[in-house]
């Protein structure tokens, strides 16, 4: 039964802080005055303390809004710009859900379609017998200073559910083509993509093969044209979208908003960003074909169900554009992607060395956020103990794992530190009390200091604590972010 | 209850050394200025020092691991010689170890000495380090000033005090100790300041501005303590003696059990604090206590001490602070040496910097800043760690026949 076979659930997440491309073409002017006609609109650029990891997991648990997590099978992540090139990226992602053990994981990466070949690959694993796969999609891309990669890109992260069962959007099918059509190329190890003729991959990439692309699948498919409600091609350059509708005969109106003004092109994640836009506003019943571009060309159909009218609420994509945060500070954008190297202090120089023991040992405290609660007392503490907290009962042995990640929290004490080394002064700390118990003394992010006050409600996202420079080696935590 | 250290241990003698940026000398030169003085001061020999007790905190930046560096620079007769780190508390624990060496009967005469060299290290502030493996993957690296300027917010709330009345409050603490000390010249600062300096100065951890913060310095205190009979057969008269000596170390109720602790004061010094008058026989604090030399870090920690030692009342510390009760003319003398504000805090000397002027305001031998008012019990109070999480060290010390 391939009826039953789609998408499950959908989430996205986008970073905070959104980069003016005004403030970007200003500071640059001088040297590429050409890239005047790129300068409107803002893109999304990551905090320091994220990574594509880090926005995948909170694209993942807004995914997961109102899902049994012990149900997932598989948690993916499709990326060109994962941290770690051998440590399983999407290992990480599970240990931050503290998904069970016994989860399969993928990293899927290699080409700016890995998202929607991701999903193809899970969509047919799902006819068969595989329990419910999380497919992640995140990007954070580099692109050198005054080029056009830096106003265009946005970082961004997105996933859905896929299985089988009361599917929001039934998979109609797919359509691919594999070509090495090398527009951009980025070698291992190399920052930033080395990019061909925009007319050249205008013609020949997109009208060319997306074009013949989206007409075999709809062939295959035995869809016309005109019967596609949601048409998302996750290009941001201008009217390639309205193009390719218009030579497969699909309305204007059904061209989705790329996001190339709010967000930007946001690589791998696009697709499955847009997805999941598309997904928040449908009606039941809407054709929604998805297109994925990188050497040779992914076409997806689906079709919403019934079942989209109750997904519960969630932040999505209406949710996390809502919470952007304009800024012109363009030079904290560059510092915070390592492209200028700004006088750090000795105080940053302390060693971050990270003992992969321990790390082990406590993968589910660091990691997943996990405290303990004592089975006796019910008293929550973080992180667990042998000997628990409650000073009327300091019961030996009696915790049990507590997650703590999806918790409210309020502001006991609070500070704002411009004496201690941060990427993003002031740092910003305090104590939190979890609704229902638990404590613990945590870092802010993403936040504006006059929104700080004793009692301010919380809620926790995982991010980079450090990196050890010295290692190459990225240590994520949990930090608490002003709740919306 | 333990009958408690009353009267069982007398300093025999006190040094201290000049605190400051001392460029021109390692820890092993500081730890002889200290010593030179205090033995002096005790009459004795180095072969006389049964034991000894070496406080400091950041050995890793100065002089190494062991008690080794402190039997070397004095060149101790081979006794034996406990290093001990209890974050900024150092130096009360050294003071500790001797005197609990003397009472036991183990030693006739015990030295305790606390140093650190801290300007060695590149940067102002405490240097950053670790603590501990776990602590480094879920807890937070911030300064000390972003430690304790959450006491304020907290404060504050707890409280309904207004951030201007309790910044106003806060740099009268820091006034006050600046007056004191510019009379004192071991202190590493001796300039008065006027609270429009506090109050305008640049911000290092809100609300906490730079003249909040004590400094950083190098330094180093010593004491030599024996029993009352043997400082009398020694030709000593006025005796200064421990009346009480507590050390309180947090068990994680603060820093983990939600709901508990408001964040505002410190649990563990009013615990050490229940226990010393108890053990110094002290029934009424505000009445009793003629002088305090207390863990003024920042001046927020000075204000929110003053009620966990049971001075001021719970949320009125502020308004005694501003009334000026604590000022060196006023009913209890705090910080009346200048107090970490302005000798800085050379972590393994401070507990005992504490002690010896304590111990020179209740022999008259403090100079231009002793209190006329002759004092009778003296209380010193040595914190280590931060609001969430620290040790507490209260010593104080009296006239033998007080």
């Amino acid at each position: 039964m391939s009826a039953d076979v789609g998408i499950l659930s959908y989430g996205a997440y986008v970073p905070r802080y959104r980069l003016q491309r005004s403030a970007v073409y200003a500071a640059n002017s001088w040297f590429a005055g050409g890239l005047k006609g790129l300068a409107k609109g803002e893109r999304a650029a990551a905090n320091w303390d994220e990574d594509t990891i880090t926005m995948a997991v909170e694209a993942a648990r807004d995914t997961l809004t109102g899902i049994d997590r012990a149900a997932i099978g598989t948690v993916s992540l499709a990326s060109t710009t994962l941290p770690f090139a051998d440590r399983l990226n999407a290992g990480v992602v599970k240990e931050a859900l503290v998904l069970d053990d016994a989860t399969a994981a993928i990293d899927v990466t290699g080409s700016q379609r890995a998202a929607t070949s991701q999903l193809i690959q899970a969509l047919d694993a799902a006819s068969g017998a595989a329990r419910p796969h999380l497919a992640l999609a995140s990007e954070m891309r580099k692109a050198r200073p005054a080029s056009e990669g830096e106003l265009n890109y946005g970082d961004a992260a997105a996933g859905v559910l896929v299985g089988k069962g009361d599917v929001i959007a039934r998979y109609l099918g797919c359509h691919s083509t594999t070509i090495d059509f090398v527009d951009h190329v980025r070698s291992t190890g190399v920052d930033f993509d080395y990019t061909w003729e925009s007319r050249w991959i205008r013609d020949e990439g997109y009208t060319g093969l997306i074009g013949g692309a989206i007409k075999g699948a709809l062939a295959r498919l035995g869809v016309a044209g005109s019967e596609i409600d949601r048409f998302i091609v996750p290009l941001t350059a201008r009217g390639v979208a309205e193009g390719l509708a218009k030579r497969a005969g699909v309305k204007l109106e059904a061209v989705a908003d790329t996001l190339g003004g709010t967000v930007g092109e946001a690589g791998v994640a696009h697709a499955t960003l847009l997805l999941a836009a598309a997904l928040e506003s449908a009606a039941p019943g809407e054709k929604i074909l998805l297109v994925g571009f990188g050497q040779g060309v992914d076409v997806l159909l689906f079709e919403t169900t019934a079942a989209i009218a109750t997904l519960p609420a969630r932040r999505g994509v209406k949710g996390s554009l809502a919470r952007g945060a304009k800024t012109d500070n363009y030079l904290r954008f560059l510092f915070h992607r390592g492209l200028i190297d700004l006088d750090r202090g000795m105080r940053a120089e302390a060693d971050q060395k990270q003992p992969g023991t321990t790390l082990w040992r406590n993968r589910k405290t660091v990691l997943g956020l996990v405290g303990g609660r004592c089975t006796k007392t019910g008293t929550v503490q973080f992180p667990r103990s042998d000997i628990g907290v409650n000073p009327n009962d300091h019961a030996i042995g009696t915790q049990e794992d507590y997650p703590l990640a999806d918790i409210r929290a309020k502001i006991v004490t609070y500070t704002a530190d411009s004496l201690t080394y941060s990427p993003n002064p002031p740092n910003c700390y305090g104590m939190i009390d979890f609704d229902g118990g638990g404590r613990m003394m945590v870092e802010f992010t993403d936040l504006d200091p006059d929104d700080v006050e004793v009692g301010r409600e919380m809620t926790m996202m995982f991010r980079i604590k450090a990196v050890d420079e010295m290692r190459d080696f990225t240590k994520y935590f949990w930090k608490a972010v002003p709740a919306a | 209850m333990a009958k408690g250290i009353k009267d069982k241990v007398a300093i025999l003698g006190m040094g201290c050394a000049k605190f400051g940026e001392r460029w021109d000398m390692d820890a092993d030169s500081l730890m002889v200025e200290a010593y030179q003085e205090a033995i002096a001061d005790a009459g004795i020999d180095t072969s006389q020092i049964d034991a000894a007790w070496l406080g400091v905190a950041f050995d890793a930046v100065n002089i190494g691991p062991s008690g080794i560096p402190l039997a070397t620079a004095l060149r101790l007769n081979n006794v034996g010689v406990t290093k001990v780190e209890n974050y900024c508390a150092s130096g009360t624990e050294s003071f500790r170890g001797a005197v609990y060496a003397v009472a036991s009967g183990a030693a006739d005469i015990a030295l305790a000495l606390g140093v650190e060299k801290l300007k060695d290290t590149g940067y102002g502030g405490l240097p950053v380090r670790t603590r501990g493996t776990t602590h480094d993957m879920i807890g937070i690296t911030g300064s000390a000033p972003g430690n304790f300027a959450q006491l304020a917010s907290a404060y504050r709330n707890v409280h309904g005090v207004s951030k201007d009345d309790l910044k106003r409050a806060m740099a009268h603490v820091s006034v006050k100790s600046h007056a004191n000390g510019a009379k004192n010249p071991k202190a590493h600062l001796q300039k008065a300041i006027d609270m429009d300096t506090v109050l305008n100065a640049p911000m290092i951890a809100e609300p906490l501005g730079l003249f909040d913060c004590c400094g950083v310095s190098d330094g180093a205190a010593c004491a030599i303590v024996t029993t009352p009979e043997i400082a009398r057969s020694l030709g000593k008269k006025d005796l200064v003696t421990v009346k009480a000596l507590q050390i309180a170390a947090s068990n994680g109720w603060e820093l983990q059990q939600g709901g508990g602790w408001n964040g505002s004061f410190f649990h563990t010094t009013r615990v050490a604090a229940a226990k010393a008058y108890d053990e110094a026989g002290v029934t009424n604090p505000r009445e009793q206590i003629s002088l305090m030399e207390v863990h003024d870090c920042f001046s927020v920690t000075e204000l929110v001490t003053m009620e966990d030692l049971f001075i001021s009342k719970e949320g009125h510390g502020w308004r005694d602070v501003l009334d000026g009760f604590f000022d060196a003319d006023g009913t209890i003398p705090c910080q009346i040496d200048g107090g970490l504000k302005c000798f800085g805090h050379p972590i393994g000397a401070s507990g005992l910097r504490m002690i010896y002027e304590n111990y020179l305001q209740l022999l008259g031998r403090a100079g231009p800043r002793q209190r006329q008012t002759p004092p009778s019990l003296a209380l010193s109070h040595n914190l280590g760690g931060m609001p969430s999480q620290n040790v507490s060290a209260i010593a104080i010390v009296g006239m033998a026949d007080a």
